[in-house]
């Protein structure tokens, strides 16, 4: 594990600073057949407050990464490359300890040891597809919020120094009916009816809705600088969905959290997302703000994804376009591009051969094609 | 939810009705009674006032009455708390299972707490560590289980202590303490002899719990919830015994009733017949060999009772672990 400490973290030019930096990861899984290159080369970051989103067929890698992140990739999958630098600010700084920024590689950390346990949940908090599922079902709602905030809510004991320019505050872990209080008002934020009764809720007595928004109460309960959301509203229906949305927003903006938003969603990106990372078959193929992938897609996938999009509107009569051809089987990946069998500009003898490199094509905006490579 | 244990014991008490009066009826079926067992081995000796002993026999045992005339009598006193007499022992049926209640209870007890406690951990760590060595091992060890009847366990075990160690295993007690007055150096040789049925029980229950508690908690590691429990931060060992243990014992609980209480009653019958165990086992088997019927029929009750117990004791605690299942 390479921990350092350094004054600050890399910023972007609007002056908002790095919270996580993935470079060049690789997941991969060895399994019976061969190997499985579920995440291959991913390079993206996530400034504080700020959400990106990542899109893509289903099994193209993107949960994997986020489960990297955590380090919780299922067996027999292993992070075999690259990087994930977490710019860590400790919000709970004991005199004596080093309260300045910690540089953290997330991919050299123990995935049982004590410092992952404190940032998974604490301060990058997930969500999850199946909200029907996600709740132990013998547990409380209040139970499950209850074990986040005593495992990772600090409360200011005393102030110590207090007047130095330097004020070092003292932490305890909350009580039990503090961590009940918290979860009253998280479930309230999260606008479930009558939280004080349904504190004491079991999980099959709520709706679908309501266990995702107790989902996000939990992951928000903590106050993360981060939230992965895994595909949150993809078991939900339509208007639900936009409440959940609607939720993560909100706390989004009192909060100052990033969000890793996974989806395979366009619709839900555009509404979410500031910046968008596209990946086909655990490579990541397009980067770019989204207004500029939504009106300017650069790799062929990417355009064939947002043309496959059903519209609204006068009937043109057409049918819906989809993308050619077959996922192919990812033990046996096509060479050169992986998306070339499938591919309305494929160039033969150059796309089956050469493997694109990531190549920048405008401001913030990159395409892993050879239509941009000279 | 206590309309619902009313119901149930109402339920439980009709099916204890049906089930003396099938098993009495089930007794009665082999051709002839115990006396006439008793007729012939008089005659083998060559007693010429045989026939007319078995008819006093007959009267005073009301063999002579119709089956659902006795049945009923039987099953008045049952009630009165007389389980009637034992024709082979030719004492009242209470006073043989009585003395022998006591060390079933303590076998039943002790069996329970080694089964248990060495099932639990080694199925947790079978499907923690699956496919690892220590898995492989307690697969196989629990296969064997499995596939053993007891008492070739016991009767190996028997040889081993016998021949190997000269060592004597049979009974509960040594020699010296087999009828001395209870005293703390009498409950030592007790537990020091106890280890030997138990676990032969024990090795022979194992297999199946380990087997069970291993494909539940893998098929529960899978579950979403258990993933998200990790990303909350909590620790590997909070996350196994808290989110997925919990959910993957809910059948084992369902054992523990259906096996357990009846245990109380009979145990394992044939391995407290080769290590000559006081147990009621023993006892009940031989009297169902024999015709003595009222100890059969007593004891079958008894087991049928236990049963009903166990389930419906298997149900409450099912509520209690689970609240999906709680009536309301």
């Amino acid at each position: 594990m390479t921990l350092t400490a350094q004054e600050t973290a890399p910023t972007t030019t609007d002056g908002r600073e790095v919270l996580l930096e993935v470079q060049d990861l690789k997941v991969e899984f060895n399994i019976r057949g061969g190997v499985i290159k579920a995440v291959d080369g991913l390079t993206f970051d996530i400034k504080r407050g700020q959400t990106v989103g990542i899109i893509g067929e289903s099994g193209c890698g993107k949960s994997v990464t986020a489960r990297a992140i955590l380090r919780m990739v299922p067996k027999p999958g292993r992070i075999t490359g690259g990087r994930i630098l977490y710019y860590r600010r400790p919000r709970h700084p004991k005199p004596g300890q080093p309260q300045d920024l910690q540089v953290i590689d997330l991919t050299t950390v123990d995935p049982d040891g004590e410092l992952i346990r404190q940032i998974r949940g604490g301060e990058i908090a997930m969500i999850f597809q199946e909200p029907m599922s996600s709740l132990t079902p013998v547990y409380t709602a209040g139970t499950h919020i209850n074990e986040a905030v005593s495992l990772h809510r600090l409360l200011p004991l005393k102030k110590l120094g207090d007047q130095m320019a330097e004020t070092i505050m003292a932490y305890r872990h909350v009580t039990r009916e503090e961590a009940r209080e918290i979860a009253v008002q998280m479930l309230r934020r999260v606008g479930i009816p009558k939280p004080e009764q349904r504190v004491d809720s079991y999980p099959h007595q709520l709706s679908g809705g309501q266990r995702q928004r107790v989902m996000i109460a939990i992951a928000l309960s903590t106050e993360p600088s981060m939230l992965i959301a895994d595909e949150p509203t993809t078991a939900l229906d339509v208007s639900i969905e936009a409440q959940i949305l609607d939720i993560m927003r909100e706390l989004q903006r009192t909060a100052n959290m990033a969000i890793m938003f996974i989806t395979h969603n366009l619709g839900v990106i555009a509404s979410m997302a500031e910046e968008i990372v596209v990946m086909y078959m655990g490579k990541q193929v397009e980067r770019a703000k989204v207004v500029d992938l939504f009106y300017n897609p650069k790799h062929p996938y990417t355009k064939a994804l947002l043309q496959s999009v059903p519209r609204l509107g006068p009937k043109t009569g057409q049918r819906l376009a989809s993308i050619e051809g077959m996922v192919p089987d990812p033990l046996n990946l096509p060479t050169g591009c992986v998306f070339h069998p499938r591919c309305p500009a494929f160039m033969p003898g150059k796309c089956d051969k050469i493997v694109p490199r990531w190549n920048q094509v405008g401001e913030n905006h990159w395409a892993r094609c050879l239509l941009y490579e000279e | 939810m206590v309309n619902y244990i009313i119901r149930r014991i109402g339920y439980a008490l009709i099916l204890l009705v049906l089930v003396s009066f099938v098993s009495f009826a089930i007794i009665e079926l082999p051709p002839g009674d115990f006396l006439t067992q008793k007729i012939e081995q008089l005659r083998a000796r060559g007693d010429r006032s045989a026939e007319q002993q078995v008819e006093t026999l007959r009267k005073r045992y009301g063999l002579d009455k119709p089956f659902l005339e006795r049945y009923v009598n039987w099953a008045v006193n049952f009630l009165r708390g007389d389980f009637g007499e034992s024709f082979e022992f030719e004492r009242p049926v209470s006073e043989i299972l009585g003395a022998r209640l006591g060390y079933t209870i303590i076998l039943a007890i002790a069996t329970t707490v080694v089964t248990w406690a060495l099932a639990i951990p080694l199925g947790v760590y079978s499907a923690v560590k699956q496919y690892s060595i220590g898995d492989q091992i307690v697969s196989v060890i629990s296969f064997i289980g499995l596939g053993m009847p007891g008492f070739l366990l016991a009767l190996i075990i028997l040889y081993i202590a016998v021949i190997v160690f000269n060592q004597d295993a049979i009974g509960l007690f040594s020699p010296e303490y087999r009828d001395a007055p209870w005293s703390v150096g009498k409950v030592l040789d007790l537990l020091s002899r106890l280890w030997i049925p138990a676990l032969i029980s024990a090795v022979t229950g194992i297999g199946g719990l380990v087997r069970i508690m291993r494909g539940n908690l893998l098929d529960t590691l899978g579950q979403p919830f258990v993933e998200a429990a990790r990303a909350r931060g909590l620790r590997n060992r909070t996350v196994i015994w808290k989110h997925a243990v919990r959910i993957a014992i809910n059948p084992l609980v369902t054992i523990l009733g259906s096996d357990v209480f009846p245990s109380i009653v009979v145990g394992s019958s044939l391995v407290a017949i080769v290590l000559n165990l006081p147990t009621i086992g023993p006892v009940f088997v031989d009297s169902l060999r024999k015709l003595d019927m009222y100890l059969a029929g007593t004891c079958i009750v008894f087991l049928t009772l236990m049963l009903l117990i166990g389930n419906l004791v298997a149900d409450l605690l099912l509520a209690w672990v689970d609240p999906r299942i709680r009536l309301e």
